[in-house]
């Protein structure tokens, strides 16, 4: 999982914008109405490149709200929402999957 | 250890200001991210995965009990009651928030500490051996030079915009445990002839083109430390490459010049600053030696009756054979606290286990903790009569692990879990093999072994110096691991030679068992050390093993 | 982009001059090329000459020109290219170079301070803000770990002066 940050703009199916949160560094996905939520599901699904463009473009501009926006690979689950698609979103979505000092 | 003056602390509280105002600034949105990027990262502030990740300085290794204390107290209060400790004697904690980490670095520079320099393109702080100021094979201790080269370079106005990270490690040992030849500067500490000196080496590193530094002086008396320095820091900031990231540290100048090309533009640039301002004169070094305190050691007899009556308890004596090193004052030794307990994450420590280290430094230990590379804590100063009970209070929070240097010691890079440049995670291959090699009889009959993971090339973990190497690439989003063999990284440093194919996540745990397998049929003897095997063998024998199908 | 000296904002003198085009009276800043070019034409120049100094080039190769020039503009292409404070150390300290040095380019405030310890005195900010803010800015620090040129007060001159 080549950093996203390091990789060009191709995209391979369902996509949604991700970033982290400036003030605090917690992981927030685009909406649809361009707004930045912490939950994947309520993440804007992009299925073109020109669609993914736009959204990247629109998170680019609010590097005031959240930095580093990029587009991530999502899967879309049976109610059509975002799911993670990779090891690398699951761990941003869910956590280290390792249990921290007991 | 060096004592902060009035005149370090209001450098530290302008210092905690200045950042203090540079974050309001970003959070208005006066500073944009790319210029606040590099202003965080020269006071060690990530952004990561999940958050702001706040690395924090411990300079050469060394803390008080007090400091100690306030790294559990930032722990609680900012993170989420833990740290964890790098192989460049730094701590980092995961979860701070951007607004709250001005609060942090106030409350950590009440007692002297701070994240400067921990990242960005400047020099980084100096590392050094862990045993300093106690080691037996020591010429001298290589702090007061440490402290001197963390002075001169803290907010250098020339260097902090250096092509790229440029870190240094000094070593004053006839054993060199602070891995100087892969730095972008080593020093090694010399004697001749009554006169203190250094050999310097450039152009060492690790990464993605990994590299031995190459000696340019064989002996730079003393009080040259400093100009030649800034010789060699200035000849990379004019002339290392700054077109491509990855070509950018002074280690691929050194490369593309020659070794003997770059050594002589120093030498020259040198010439013209060597009687100036930064010449080390006696009066010079005494100002910081003052200001190192060192405990006023009382000798005693060395294997007083306590130890020998601790030692008919097995337990205790396999904890004593690798985790208590002798020390230069009789009836003292040097204890290492391993990081690494069986399951656990290498390196991680837990605020409370921070506090009962700092009660029990102050009881037994002159009051000092040091943080080895390898990511474990080290009780420098502890009476031997002192020992089992030492022990049987670090058993009781956990870092009484009998395993240090040995195959579970194992060196980690916090990888996928954390790292937003990783490949693949790196903590769960090495809690994986703690639990394969779990029994303390057999990880004490395999011997000495390195294991270290990387989740990248970066190569924050070191592989390229492990005896055994673990590299994690990734491949059609499934995690990879390519192992290396045979690397070292001490005087005779050497990188690691890769053995095949990458092997996949499932199966890496088992081909590194077959690998110290093959070791445990083939040595000479019990004698002969995996390192002293391969060394012997080659990597064929184990490469053949290593991909045998089960 | 305000020009910042002596701690204030100031009307810049010198006219920066197109390789090629004629020299107009009154202060002029010219290209590196150039300078080298017409040194003997300009050595009989009665107004006030400076030179834009690539960060690639080696500095030495002025020092024979110093003494005929009032200002050397030495550049910063990004914030995050530091050759220039080595450049301005070297103009300064090894070939006492007594004009102007000027700091141009991605000048912003968090390396105002750096920049005059490296020896520059004028400075082209990029962010009017960051030129109201030039002498905040040149005190986030009362004292300094290493000597340079500049004078300002170091740690241990102050270590020395505390123990008399
Ligand atoms: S080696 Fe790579 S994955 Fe590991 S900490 Fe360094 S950058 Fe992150």
């Amino acid at each position: 999982m080549t950093s996203p940050l390091q990789r060009k703009l191709k995209i391979s199916g369902p996509t949604a914008i991700t970033a982290n949160r400036l003030a605090d560094g917690v992981v927030v996905w685009l909406t649809s109405g361009g707004a930045w939520s912490m939950a994947i599901a309520e993440a804007a699904i992009a299925t073109t490149g020109e669609e993914v463009q736009r959204l990247l473009t629109l998170a680019h501009g609010d590097e005031n709200t959240a930095v580093g926006a990029y587009a991530a690979r999502v899967e879309v689950t049976a109610e059509g929402r975002a799911a993670p698609a990779n090891l690398r979103e699951r761990i941003r979505v869910n956590g280290p999957t390792i249990a921290p000092a007991a | 250890m060096y004592v902060y003056d009035a005149f370090d602390r209001t450098f530290l509280q302008e210092r905690v200001a200045e950042f203090r105002d540079q974050v309001a600034r970003r959070l208005s949105g006066e500073l944009n991210e790319e210029e606040f990027k590099p202003l965080r990262l020269m006071n060690g502030v990530y952004l990561q995965l999940h958050a702001y990740m706040l690395r924090v300085c411990i300079p050469y290794g060394t803390l008080n009990a007090t400091q100690l204390r306030a790294l559990a107290r930032v722990a609680r209060r900012y993170d989420r009651d833990y740290g964890h400790f790098t192989t460049r004697q730094n701590i980092q904690f995961n979860w701070i928030k951007l607004a709250e980490l001005p609060d942090a670095m106030a409350d950590l520079a009440e007692v002297g500490i701070h994240g400067i320099q921990t990242s960005g393109n400047c020099i980084r702080n100096t590392t050094t051996d862990a045993f300093a100021g106690a080691a037996r094979d020591e010429i001298e201790d290589p702090r007061l030079y440490a402290e001197i080269i963390r002075q001169w370079s803290t907010l250098h106005p020339e260097f902090t915009y250096l092509p790229r990270k440029f870190k240094i490690a000094i070593s004053a040992a006839r054993h060199d445990r602070a891995a100087t030849r892969v730095h972008d500067v080593g020093l090694r500490l010399h004697r001749r002839d009554g006169e203190t000196g250094f050999e310097v080496m450039v152009g060492g590193g690790l990464g993605r083109t990994p590299y031995i530094g190459k000696t340019i002086r064989d002996f730079l008396p003393k009080e040259d430390l400093l100009s030649y320095l800034e010789a060699i820091v200035r000849t990379y900031n004019l002339g290392g490459r700054r077109d491509n990231i990855y070509k950018a540290r002074i280690k691929i100048q050194v490369h593309e010049l020659g070794a003997e090309a770059f050594a002589e533009k120093v030498e020259a640039e040198w010439r013209q600053i060597k009687d100036g301002a930064l010449k080390l004169d006696q009066a010079a070094l005494d100002t910081i030696a003052d200001r190192f305190l060192t405990p006023d050691f009382e000798a005693l007899p060395d294997d007083p009756a306590e130890l020998a009556t601790a030692l008919a308890n097995p337990a205790f004596a396999r904890w004593h054979a690798n985790s208590v090193v002798p020390h230069k004052v009789g009836g003292h030794a040097i204890v290492t606290l391993s990081l690494k307990p069986v399951g656990g994450p290498p390196g991680d420590c837990t605020a409370d286990q921070m506090d009962t280290i700092a009660d029990l430094a102050e009881r037994y230990g002159y009051g000092e903790v040091r943080v080895a590379h390898e990511q474990n804590l080290v009780l420098p100063h502890v009476r031997q009569k002192d020992l089992p009970a030492v022990w049987r209070a670090l058993d009781a929070i956990g870092v009484a692990t009998p395993n240090v240097g040995l195959v579970t010691d194992i060196i980690s890079c916090p990888g996928l879990d954390y790292c937003s440049l990783a490949n693949t995670r790196s903590i769960p291959i090495a809690q994986k093999l703690t639990q394969r090699f779990a029994d303390d009889a057999r990880i004490a009959d395999i011997g000495r072994l390195h294991v270290n993971i990387s989740g990248c090339i970066n190569a924050c973990g070191h592989h390229h110096i492990g005896h055994i190497g673990i590299l994690g690439v990734e491949k059609k989003d499934e995690e990879f691991f390519q192992i290396s063999l045979g690397g070292k990284g001490n005087s005779k440093a050497r990188l690691g030679e890769l053995i095949g194919p990458a092997i996949p996540e499932s199966e890496i745990v088992d081909a590194v068992e077959r690998l110290v397998d093959t070791y445990l049929e083939l040595r000479a003897s019990p004698a002969e050390t995996f390192i002293a095997a391969v060394e012997r063998l080659g990597i064929e024998p184990f490469k053949e093993r290593a991909y045998a199908p089960r | 982009m305000p020009l910042v000296k002596s701690g204030a904002v100031a009307a810049d003198p010198f006219t920066a001059v197109a390789d090629g085009a004629p020299l107009p009276d009154g202060p002029v800043i010219i290209s590196a090329d150039r300078l080298l070019a017409e040194q003997g034409t300009l050595a009989a120049r009665n107004g006030e000459i400076g030179v834009a100094w690539p960060n690639g080039r080696d500095v030495a190769e002025l020092q024979p020109l110093l003494g005929r020039l009032s200002l050397v503009a030495l550049a910063f292409p990004k914030f995050r290219d530091g050759r220039a404070y080595s450049q301005a150390r070297l103009l300064r300290e090894r070939y006492g170079f007594k004009g102007e040095l000027r700091a141009t380019g991605n000048v912003l405030r968090d390396q105002l301070l750096m920049m005059a310890r490296a020896g520059f005195d004028g400075f082209e900010v990029e962010k009017a803000a960051d030129a109201a803010a030039f002498a905040q800015a040149l005190e986030s620090y009362s004292l300094f770990y290493q000597p340079t040129g500049d004078g300002r007060r170091t740690v241990a001159a102050a270590r020395r002066a505390a123990e008399g």
